[in-house]
């Protein structure tokens, strides 16, 4: 609330473009980020005190189990949360999202409404949640950009969309912009959904399990094609998967989420091959891998999930940590801060600096 | 008189035998449903499962592999060709004659999401098979039951819960314990993980690694994901627009691919190591598979083909081993990694549908 009347009376003095005193230099800056939903079982702690920040032309990749909040993160940053159903729309939302020297939090709806689709964009998972049926590719396209570009005649607006279909490697876009979403393979939908996230050059793109339903083939198409079009035209990325192949493809930075919260953090490099985190080595040690020898078993995290009602106590992730052990009981009780553990590194675990590298070291990195 | 059994040249007969499968789905047009195309789902199928080993079966969505499982495990009645098992030919066995032989023969299935019937508890699911069968069992249903769910690693006391209690890697065990019920012979797994989380996905793989050597099954596992493939299989099978375009054991596949649509393939798997993302070799494929209901002429792939030639277009390249490398079956007139079978041609005529490129 506070917050809220300081900007307006900011604004009310000086109507100028000037950033508030209080703005991060980063171009997002995500701080201390909280996402609750009441439920009848509970409250659901969906994002729990997450912060980042990313620059221009650079991607985050966001990593973790379904139900970690990866989505729910993403769809607060771009004020989803107050278009959706009732049941979302009770969602307590705290902290702060800096855009380019914005808070959006608490910004009004009407503003978020505007950068939406014009400074940031999504891609969706299911590109059917993001194109109506009813209307062809191409109007959908034409009425995003139009939005934003009110001047804009029509026969422009259509020039640019047939353009945009071109750039995301529609074949024959001059005349495939005229079909309904349901006449497009998957790949082209995916790929139509992503020109109309550019259509306004967005500085900000977020895309959620961009081809978790796409085949291998098409799901290098559309990483290339995001790659192609970062470099271009120098936004910057975030892609949530829990496909660390993808993250590796992309991300310059990853972040991985447990329970609501960032469990780890750091350079991509540095989280593949010097990972910190318990939970990072299990993901690793999931994952099976044509660039290596095969090896004769996986070493999976066992157990599943935490239930985001009632979070284990402590380290959210003890009671599935083979580590525990070397705590001495604080694993589950206290819960531990995200710390620095090398450069740019980040790491939120109560094992000794001399445990982690040894257990990453001897026992994990020998059998990936 | 009795002719002895024929054997394949390492003197083991396979569990399965699988020759010119074919099933087209008719397309029906008006009120008197006149038959006015098909869609050629499986269009000649040769491949053989030997006990014990796993088969993998890789492709692109849409090229046949689901409607392959449910004609192997005779949900789906084949529109041509010959299925044998343990050298019984199944192909066209009624419902009754049927029954004694879907013992042996299970299929796990994608999604563990609608698969299983909500209103049913774990119980009534897993001893559903029993029911159906009418096989009686020595301590109960509950005990088999039970001994089940502990098999593959869940808790005897689930017996009365629902499946909306379960996550979904909960989930697939419940359908992979329904599976085994009758202890099978054969399981056919269609994208038995690919609906689950990289941890919850490991997690199936071991199981169905351990249930193999515990209980000596014969798996097809269907998936797309070609390292989870890798993982699990002995021999794999590529398949491409309702065809098997290369067939291989592993080490042979993934050291030395020889069909062009295999090597594209596995150049798109993403490779999780961010320092080798910029020295990499992708070789894209444009285009989208082309519909099953009018595949291309000659070999399917010549749309998307690179090395495509005029041959390509007009004559259909055979399944078959082209070196002595043991069981390696490739379909191509210019495979990688084994002699050229079109010498005189030369790709100027290559379609424009694939390219290799350095990826920046
Ligand atoms: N009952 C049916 N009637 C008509 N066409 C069908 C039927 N079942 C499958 N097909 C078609 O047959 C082809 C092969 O389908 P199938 O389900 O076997 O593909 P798949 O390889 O399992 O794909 P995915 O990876 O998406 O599961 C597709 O073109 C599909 O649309
Ligand atoms: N509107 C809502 N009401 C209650 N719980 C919600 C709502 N939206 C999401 N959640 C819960 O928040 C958690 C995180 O969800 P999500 O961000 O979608 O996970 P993922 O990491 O798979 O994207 C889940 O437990 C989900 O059930
Ligand atoms: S804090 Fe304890 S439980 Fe959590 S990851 Fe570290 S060792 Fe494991
Ligand atoms: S080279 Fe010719 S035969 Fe071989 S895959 Fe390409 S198009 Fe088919
Ligand atoms: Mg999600
Ligand atoms: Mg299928």
């Amino acid at each position: 609330m506070s917050k809220l009347t300081k900007t307006s009376a900011a604004a009310d003095m000086e109507p100028t473009e000037e950033r508030p005193t209080d703005a991060p230099s980063e171009f997002l800056s995500v701080r201390d980020l909280k996402v609750h939903f009441p439920t009848d079982d509970g409250v659901v702690k969906s994002v729990d005190g997450l912060s980042f920040t990313l620059e221009k032309g650079k991607t985050l990749g966001i990593v973790g189990e379904s139900g970690s909040g990866k989505s729910v993160t993403s769809l607060s940053i771009l004020g989803l949360h107050r278009v959706g159903s009732n049941r979302s729309r009770n969602a307590r939302i705290s902290g702060e999202v800096w855009l380019d020297g914005e808070e959006l939090i608490s910004a009004d709806a009407a503003r978020v409404r505007d950068l939406r689709g014009q400074k940031m964009a999504m891609i969706f998972q299911d590109p059917l949640t993001a194109m109506h049926p009813f209307f062809s590719v191409g109007q959908q396209i034409i009425e995003a950009y139009r939005v934003h570009h009110p001047s804009a005649s029509k026969k422009e607006a259509r020039k640019r969309t047939i353009e945009m279909l071109d750039r995301v490697g529609i074949p024959q876009p001059d005349r495939r912009v005229d079909d309904y979403p349901h006449q497009f393979s998957g790949g082209m939908r995916q790929r139509a959904m992503i020109a109309m996230a550019l259509v306004n050059d967005p500085s900000l793109l977020i895309a959620d399990e961009p081809t978790t339903a796409l085949d291998v083939t098409v799901q290098a198409q559309i990483l290339d094609l995001i790659r192609d079009l970062q470099k271009e035209f120098g936004s910057a990325v975030i892609i949530i998967t829990h496909d660390l192949g993808v993250v590796a493809e992309l991300a310059d930075d990853i972040l991985v989420m447990y329970g609501g919260r960032c469990i780890e953090r750091g350079p991509s490099e540095t989280i593949f091959e010097q990972p910190q985190h318990p939970y990072t080595w299990g993901l690793l040690g999931s994952m099976p891998r044509l660039d290596r020898e095969r090896t004769d078993r996986l070493n999976p995290v066992k157990g599943s999930p935490p239930s985001l009602i009632n979070l284990p106590s402590g380290c959210a992730f003890h009671p599935r940590c083979p580590y525990t052990d070397l705590t001495e009981g604080a694993s589950q009780t206290v819960v531990p801060e995200l710390r620095e553990v090398g450069s740019r590194h980040l790491a939120a675990c109560h094992l000794g600096k001399a445990d982690r590298e040894r257990i990453w070291t001897e026992e994990i990195a020998p059998k990936l | 008189m009795t002719i002895p059994q024929q054997t394949t040249a390492e003197g083991a007969e396979p569990l399965l035998k699988v020759s010119g499968l074919v099933k087209h789905f008719p397309i029906t047009k008006g009120v008197l449903r006149r038959q006015v195309g098909a869609v050629k789902a499986v269009d000649g199928l040769d491949f053989e499962v030997m006990p014990g080993e796993t088969l993998g079966v890789v492709g692109e969505s849409g090229c046949g592999k689901s409607t392959m499982g449910r004609l192997i495990t005779r949900l789906l009645e084949p529109t041509g060709g010959k299925i044998e098992f343990e050298g019984r030919d199944i192909t066209h066995l009624g419902t009754s004659a049927m029954r004694p032989r879907r013992r042996d023969v299970q299929m796990i299935f994608q999604d563990p999401y609608s698969s299983l019937n909500p209103r049913h508890t774990v119980g009534t699911i897993v001893s559903a098979p029993f029911r159906l069968q009418k096989v009686e069992t020595e301590h109960g249903t509950k005990k088999a039951v039970q001994d089940l769910l502990e098999l593959v690693g869940l808790s005897p006391e689930h017996y009365n819960r629902y499946p909306h209690e379960f996550s979904g890697g909960q989930r697939q065990r419940i359908g992979i314990a329904r599976a085994l019920a009758l202890k099978p012979k054969l399981v056919v797994a269609d994208e038995p993980v690919s609906a689950l989380d990289v941890s919850i996905q490991a997690q199936v793989v071991n199981l169905l690694d351990d249930l193999q050597s515990e209980l000596g099954l014969t798996y097809v596992i269907i998936a797309h994901d070609l390292s989870v493939i890798r993982h699990v299989s002995d021999r794999i099978a590529v398949m491409y627009l309702g065809k098997i375009v290369e067939i291989a054991d592993r080490e042979s596949l993934y050291g030395k691919p020889m069909h062009p649509y295999t090597t594209a393939l596995m150049s798109a798997v993403p490779v999780p190591d961010p320092k080798r993302r910029t020295q990499r070799k992708r070789i894209l494929l444009t285009g989208d598979v082309p519909s099953p209901i009018s595949p291309p002429s000659g070999c399917r792939f010549h749309t998307r083909c690179w090395k495509a030639t005029e041959v390509c277009r007009t004559v259909e390249p055979p399944l078959i081993a082209l070196t002595p490398a043991a069981g390696h079956r490739v379909a191509c007139h210019h495979p990688e990694n084994a002699p050229d079978q079109a010498p005189g041609e030369t790709s100027a005529t290559a379609a424009t549908g694939g390219k290799s490129v350095e990826s920046a």
